[in-house]
């Protein structure tokens, strides 16, 4: 014969959490991987904004008499080349991919969703056409479309953010069409039509906002991925151009000769990127079981 | 069904097209071609000279013109010549193609032999310890750069032989081939690997819930049967189909990977014509590239068909 406690029962399933700490304590350990996901992107943030306030070093100042020392007291992870604090080159570095995640999906997911909405709300040629540059674009590589691309616009942050988003807008206008077209036929479109609103409204005030949830679960994944790319761009030499402190081209400056004779200059930027990548993706997987579970694995 | 193929090849071809109009236009919507950066290296501009030589690599003429030449080249199988070598541009792709071919089909293999059985024991043991872990590791893998992998494969070779492995075209010994080619797929196969072990577990625990699943439980078929003969089999399908993905992801890891290992391959070639403003170079290996994705493509969904007759492609 089981015993069921209902009282222990109903707290492990979150019932008596009405106040916002023990909202949040409920979520942290229903989702555990999740939370660490969040506190390592918060740690990004805050890194990102207080950069300043965190350094001893300025991260552009060249002090070539302690060229290329080993972490010490003071210097955490060691010098550059140029005797730059490498420490404080990765918190500033945490600004330039901060900005390029969020700036390229933001840029990116604004395109996507116009284009998605228009593709599947407006259908026939408008959506003829947008399906065939979505095909287009989706045929290249992320990397390779925006290698071209900074190639193309030359290697600066802000053509870096355009580039990175421009292989993301097929990416979300997919996800967005296929949801609108769904939703096209929903009872509550029909209502708004034959109370004769119109279709722009119908479009932005009862479409949209049913795709939100799969647009955020995408927005997270994307976001790892797009500091990814900004990263191998820079270690190829076509992304953030020197002295700014861009984790990949902190790679690309100690690679192979590195290796050998100063190994931190490796091994730090490098953690900097898994660890900021690995949080967001963390995050992303329980942010989609939370609000998109029947995609949960 | 071949009325689909047939339709399925014709908007390749528009795909095909299309990307050659966005790549061709926009290499060129920046100001400055090699012979700028040739002459403001060189310091001295005798505008004579920069004409001659313009006109002598034919960028001189309209952007239409030499879009329709390059096109036009292009079906006859003559890819232009390379700025920086002067030599056809195809004598310059083709050797390069077999190295990277090798790579990223070695880079396939331990892709698929590390992530499908990975993925079957983490969808077998869900919610366990183990799911948790092998869940934490696909993560990572998915989370880790393959260039800084590569960097740490090299640190390691340092380590361990107090050297770095250095490309060799025709490896003679064990170790030799070793160093040339499974390390850098391995730094490439990680990531993939990752992808591949995501899918198979979520296309497991999707068919290990069907009733079929429990009826072959229930007439006393072994765990094993259970799961490699009834799931996995079916649960294959959906990670056949991201080949095409996989194709695309192996691409963007050979680029950086190719230039860690200092691999003459067809990847790093990618990066450095675009240093150089190589564009015959460029815009040749991009479309190499579509291709194969494009192609990959088509033959992972016809595959689809071939393997799962319940799907029959209809027009």
């Amino acid at each position: 014969m089981v015993t069921i406690n209902y009282d222990s029962e109903l707290r492990r399933a979150g019932a008596n959490a009405n106040t916002f700490w023990r909202k949040a304590g409920f979520f942290a350990r229903r989702y555990v991987l999740g939370t660490v996901g969040l506190v390592i992107m918060a740690l990004f943030v805050f890194a990102a904004v207080f950069a300043d306030l965190i350094c001893f070093y300025s991260p552009l100042t060249v002090d070539s008499a302690h060229a290329l020392a080993p972490p010490s007291a003071q210097h955490w992870m060691g010098t550059d080349s140029f005797g730059r604090d490498v420490f404080a080159r990765i918190i500033h570095g945490a600004r330039i991919s901060l900005a390029v995640g969020i700036g390229s999906t933001t840029l990116g997911g604004i395109f996507g969703i116009i284009i998605g909405l228009a593709s599947g709300y407006l259908s026939g040629w408008v959506d003829l056409v947008f399906q065939r540059v979505t095909d287009i674009l989706q045929a290249l590589p992320l990397l390779v479309l925006a290698l071209v691309m900074t190639a193309a616009l030359g290697p600066s942050l802000p053509n870096v953010i355009v580039a990175i988003a421009i292989p993301l807008i097929p990416i979300v206008a997919r996800v967005i069409r296929a949801n609108t077209l769904a939703l096209r036929e929903q009872p509550f479109v029909e209502a708004a039509k034959s109370i004769g609103m119109s279709e722009m409204r119908i479009a932005l005030r009862h479409v949209l906002p049913n795709t939100l949830a799969p647009l955020i679960v995408l927005a997270t994944a994307q976001l790892g991925s797009t500091i990814l790319t900004e990263a191998s761009l820079s270690f190829l030499g076509l992304g953030i151009p020197e002295p700014y402190p861009s984790w990949g081209r902190m790679l690309s400056e100690s690679a192979a000769e590195y290796v050998r004779t100063a190994p931190w200059l490796v091994i730090f930027p490098g953690i900097a990127i898994s660890l900021a990548v690995f949080g967001t993706n963390l995050f992303g997987d329980a942010l989609r079981d939370i609000l998109d579970p029947r995609q949960r694995g | 069904m071949l009325g689909y193929i047939v339709r399925r090849l014709f908007l390749m071809m528009i795909t095909l097209f299309g990307i050659s109009i966005v790549i061709f236009f926009l290499l060129r919507i920046v100001p400055g071609n090699i012979v700028d950066i040739l002459f403001d290296a060189a310091g001295f501009v005798d505008p004579a000279d920069k004409a001659s030589i313009e006109r002598s690599l034919g960028i001189d003429q309209p952007l239409v013109l030499q879009y329709l030449h390059w096109i036009g080249g292009l079906l006859h199988g003559d890819l232009g010549y390379s700025y920086v070598s002067e030599k056809p541009a195809l004598e310059e792709i083709l050797p390069r193609i077999p190295i990277t071919a090798r790579l990223a089909a070695l880079a396939l293999l331990f892709s698929a032999s590390i992530g499908i059985p990975l993925g079957v024991l983490s969808a077998v043991n869900q919610g366990t310890k183990l799911d948790y872990v092998l869940r934490v590791v696909s993560l990572s893998g998915l989370s880790l750069p393959s260039f800084w992998l590569g960097l740490l494969i090299l640190m390691a070779g340092v380590a361990m032989f107090g050297s770095i492995p250095i490309f060799n075209p025709n490896p003679q010994t064990f170790g030799e081939m070793f160093s040339t080619y499974c390390l850098p797929s391995l730094a490439v196969a990680f990531r993939s690997s990752a992808l591949t072990m995501r899918i198979t577990r979520s296309s497991m625990l999707e068919i290990l819930r069907q009733d079929y699943i429990r009826t072959a439980r229930a007439k006393g078929a072994s765990e094993a049967s259970v799961n490699f003969h009834h799931a996995l089999k079916n649960a294959i399908l959906p990670v056949i189909t991201v080949v095409g993905i996989e194709a695309a992801f192996l691409i963007g890891g050979l680029i950086v990977t190719e230039t860690v290992f200092n691999v003459p391959g067809v990847a790093r070639f990618l990066v450095e014509a675009i240093r150089w403003r190589d564009y015959p170079i460029v815009q040749n290996l991009v479309m190499l590239i579509a291709v194969v994705v494009v192609v990959t493509n088509f033959t992972v969904d016809m595959l689809y068909a071939v393997f799962d007759p319940r799907i029959r492609y209809t027009d």
